[in-house]
């Protein structure tokens, strides 16, 4: 569909011109640097101690300093009252925190692996989500449910599986996936101060990665808005939208498409539920093509909602047919080749981009 | 208060404490003296599950109705010590101090003798013992709000039968539980239901319209429409909405107790639970919690019975709800639902434990559930006329309590016939079910608000949208709905 005009749209933000931040360590010396594990610690603890309302409850985040640190040093600065050691049970330890945000307490819950907020899932959904709307506004949930979320490295099938298309599917929740450093102290911080109970899916292997943060991002007042996507480069050939890890994935095969002449846009979509819409639009109008990427399960995922938003409100304006790069349909396998073929790679982001923009040949047509 | 959170080395101190025996006890069981251990050795293991209590010898009397019949019931387990190790010192296990004994035996699956029921009132209405606690005036009160909820019951099922409203579900031959567990409590004390306790916020103040309006899910209910009958949640009176999954409520008491632990509140909360409910992780997952947590809860398991069509039998191989408290460490207590005085009194007695000591207690009342589970369900089909109108007649908590309060001079039939008729008619009950029905049902708005603090633009767009296609296609879409 040739004869659209290329159009700015949305004015000087998104025309900034701005380097990759991922996962390139900045040289520069005036630049300061944070893992997403001091990131979210940080966080934490500065919400903690400007809210006495705010603790922390989870299998191992007291005495352990966090299963994955990022509850580090907080028993010792809050004390045993802020940061529970909880027993073995998700529902417990769900249910718990759910009736002290009833009360009105601000509950951080950290999930080991949200593989284990399965056996807490009822009280996610039916108890966490849907209770401002059952009961009229007389009971509101300021809760996060917070952890690692998606593959790791190397632990099969039941520690491995992403849940962002699960629990954004459900109303009343909030689902937020940070990339960066910045994506995890201003999400985190705007989920706990947010009213509703909102998921916060991390990613274990992002943990240790350092990213370049500003002065505004250290301050403790720093607080990034919910439902509003980033663009983390800007282009103008293809758009590809990702969150969390695929992020970095996005951008490694962004520089490798320059090489080529193709000119990616990469969105971090950062909030699942709600999805920016807008943003994701805005970016196919412009370069009238769109790749997601996800590491979750193809069927009744992430991509399928932003496909089915795009058609619904771009269709005019797509040269291609959307594809969806997502993980294999079977339960992660745990032999290491294997989980290779079951996760999405850069190439599989840079072919998709390439068929988009008929460098090779669409998959429609192939078959 | 009690501080609840302990590293390991202050846990293993603490539990040692819990664990330890003055040598010049002796522990007297009903009238028999048992020695309680050999005195060559230099502790054993005793339960204490309360460890404020001080006079040792004053805990077992089983005539006291307090937690002491938890500490007899296992004690008699314990009594006989000639499987105690003499030789060797108790070894230092992480958890506490634990003796050894070359005797293989198993403790078994039940004791020999169950925990017994308290009661204040015989068959007849007529005091057992001395008992002071319920003065006239509260105990009118009790009587005309446990005829009220029993009229209530009635009258909805009924409308429900008619197809007025969609779903019922009645609290008879609990009238008790209900109104006396409300009447012992104080109105800060947050209650948690599960379904069957709608006679608490009638003694709170909900009125019948209140009720009326939930049903029939109209634009007065305050609860907005969301929910379907039964369903009733009032923040105002401190009566947490019903959520239909079973015992989730539980977890989440010990969440809202830790709340309210934290403002230092003179209060707790009460979460009830059925027979049924007992099978669940979450009473595990509660009770447990509750327990390490230290936290003001008064777990009240209302045991009917039946639930639905699983009877007792088929539910649990334990005696009873009551004992399983202890294994998690929390004093527990078997009472009579079908009566009025000894429910006021044990909740009454909990309420200041959970308060004053800050801890978990278990409450277990007995009754039957002498109606249907719901009003989509019909009991004949899986239990004997015989036994339900056996309870309905011969055990009716509510005239039995009417018989004690007429006994006492504070009652008569006169009085009786006026407030059932002033329930049954003037401003009441038939009155609120006609004006709820005939009363609007909630406006489209309501469709999208509460679903997040906010509404999110997805939202506000979807209803801008409802609303243009409501206005164009009028035909389609129901006129008692306003826009």
């Amino acid at each position: 569909m040739l004869g659209v005009v290329r159009k700015k749209m949305l004015g000087q933000s998104l025309l900034k011109i701005r380097p990759a931040v991922s996962v390139l360590r900045s040289y520069s010396s005036s630049a300061k640097h944070m893992t997403v594990r001091d990131a979210l610690n940080s966080a934490l603890d500065e919400e903690m101690s400007a809210d006495q309302k705010v603790f922390l409850m989870g299998e191992e985040v007291g005495e352990y300093q966090g299963a994955y640190k990022i509850s580090k040093g907080l028993l010792e600065k809050y004390g045993p009252e802020r940061v529970l050691d909880t027993p073995i049970t998700e529902a417990g330890f769900a249910g718990i925190a759910v009736g002290a945000a009833y009360h009105g307490l601000k509950p951080v819950v950290e999930f080991m692996t949200f593989n284990f907020s399965m056996q807490a899932i009822d009280h996610i959904i039916n108890s966490a989500a849907k209770s401002n709307y059952m009961s009229a506004g007389q009971m509101s949930v300021p809760i996060v449910f917070r952890g690692p979320n998606g593959a790791a490295a190397g632990v099969g099938a039941q520690h491995s599986q992403c849940y962002a298309a699960w629990y954004a599917s459900c109303p009343g929740l909030k689902v937020l996936t940070p990339y960066s450093s910045e994506d995890a102290r201003g999400l985190l911080k705007a989920a706990i101060r947010d009213p509703d109970p909102v998921v916060f899916l991390e990613n274990e292997l992002l943990y240790g990665e350092s990213f370049s943060v500003s002065d505004e991002v250290l301050d403790s007042s720093f607080c990034l808005p919910i439902g509003k996507a980033k663009i983390e480069r800007v282009g103008r050939d293809v758009t590809i939208t990702a969150f969390s890890k695929m992020v970095g994935h996005a951008l490694k095969a962004a520089e490798i498409l320059e090489k080529d002449g193709i000119d990616a846009e990469v969105i971090n979509l950062r909030s699942i539920r709600p999805l920016d819409r807008s943003t994701i639009n805005a970016s196919v109008r412009k370069t009238n093509r769109l790749i997601t990427a996800e590491e979750g399960f193809p069927q009744h995922g992430v991509g399928a909602e932003i496909c089915a938003s795009v058609v619904e409100e771009s269709f005019a304006y797509l040269d291609a047919p959307v594809e969806r790069i997502a993980g294999a349909d079977v339960p992660m396998p745990y032999a290491a080749n294997l989980e290779r073929l079951a996760v999405p790679q850069v190439e599989d982001i840079v072919r998709a981009a390439k068929r988009a923009c008929y460098r090779s040949v669409p998959l429609a047509a192939a078959a | 208060m009690a501080s609840w959170g302990r590293r390991s080395s202050a846990v293993a101190r603490r539990v040692s404490a819990f664990f330890t025996v003055d040598k010049a006890v002796q522990i007297r069981i009903g009238m028999r003296r048992y020695p309680f251990f050999n005195p060559a050795v230099s502790s054993a293991l005793v339960p204490r599950p309360w460890p404020c209590v001080i006079n040792m010898t004053s805990l077992f009397l089983v005539d006291r109705f307090t937690s002491s019949i938890a500490g007899s019931q296992a004690d008699s387990r314990r009594a006989d010590d000639d499987d105690n190790d003499n030789n060797y010192p108790a070894i230092d296990f992480p958890g506490g101090k634990v003796t050894y004994t070359t005797k293989l035996r198993f403790i078994s699956g039940s004791s020999g003798k169950r925990i017994p029921c308290y009661r204040v009132l015989d068959d007849n209405g007529e005091l057992l013992n001395n008992f002071n606690e319920v003065k006239k005036e509260l105990a009118v009160k009790m009587y005309s709000d446990m005829v009220t909820l029993q009229i209530m019951d009635t009258f909805f099922y009924e409308a429900q039968r008619q197809g007025r409203i969609s779903f019922y579900t009645t609290s008879s031959g609990e009238e008790a539980v209900n109104i006396s567990s409300a009447a012992a409590l104080s109105k800060d004390d947050i209650i948690m239901p599960q379904y069957r306790e709608h006679g608490i916020l009638l003694w709170r103040g909900f009125t019948l319209q209140e009720f009326a309006n939930q049903c029939f899910g109209n634009k007065d209910d305050v609860g907005k429409g969301r929910q379907m009958p039964i369903h009733y949640g009032s923040s105002k009176h401190n009566f947490v909405t019903v959520s239909s999954p079973i015992a989730t409520q539980l977890p989440q008491a010990a969440g809202v107790a830790y709340s309210l632990k934290m403002d230092k509140k003179d209060a707790c909360v009460v979460a009830f639970i059925g027979d049924g409910g007992t099978s669940e992780g979450d009473f595990h997952a509660g009770l447990n919690f509750a327990a390490v947590m230290e936290a003001p809860v008064i777990f009240v398991c209302r045991n009917n019975g039946w639930a639905i069509s699983t009877p007792i039998s088929e539910q649990f191989r334990s005696d009873g709800v009551a004992v399983k408290g202890q294994a998690y460490g929390i004093p527990s207590i078997c009472v009579n639902g079908t009566d009025a005085l000894a429910v006021y009194s044990a909740i009454h007695a909990a309420r200041n434990m959970a308060v004053n000591e800050q801890r978990p207690v278990l409450v277990e009342t007995l009754a039957y559930r002498v109606g249907h589970h719901s009003t989509s369900d019909d009991s004949t089909k899986y239990r004997s006329l015989d036994e339900i109108e056996q309870w309905k007649t011969d055990r009716d908590p509510v005239n039995r309590f009417r018989k004690w309060v007429e006994l006492n001079g504070w009652w008569s039939e006169r009085e009786e016939t006026e407030l059932r008729s002033s329930v049954k008619k003037q401003a009441s009950l038939m009155k609120a079910i006609q004006v709820a029905e005939g009363r609007k049902k909630p406006p489209l708005t309501e469709l999208f608000t509460d679903v997040y603090h906010l509404p999110p633009s997805n939202l506000v767009e979807q209803e801008k949208q409802l609303r243009e296609t409501v206005n164009k296609y009028p035909m389609d879409f129901p006129s008692d709905v306003s826009l």
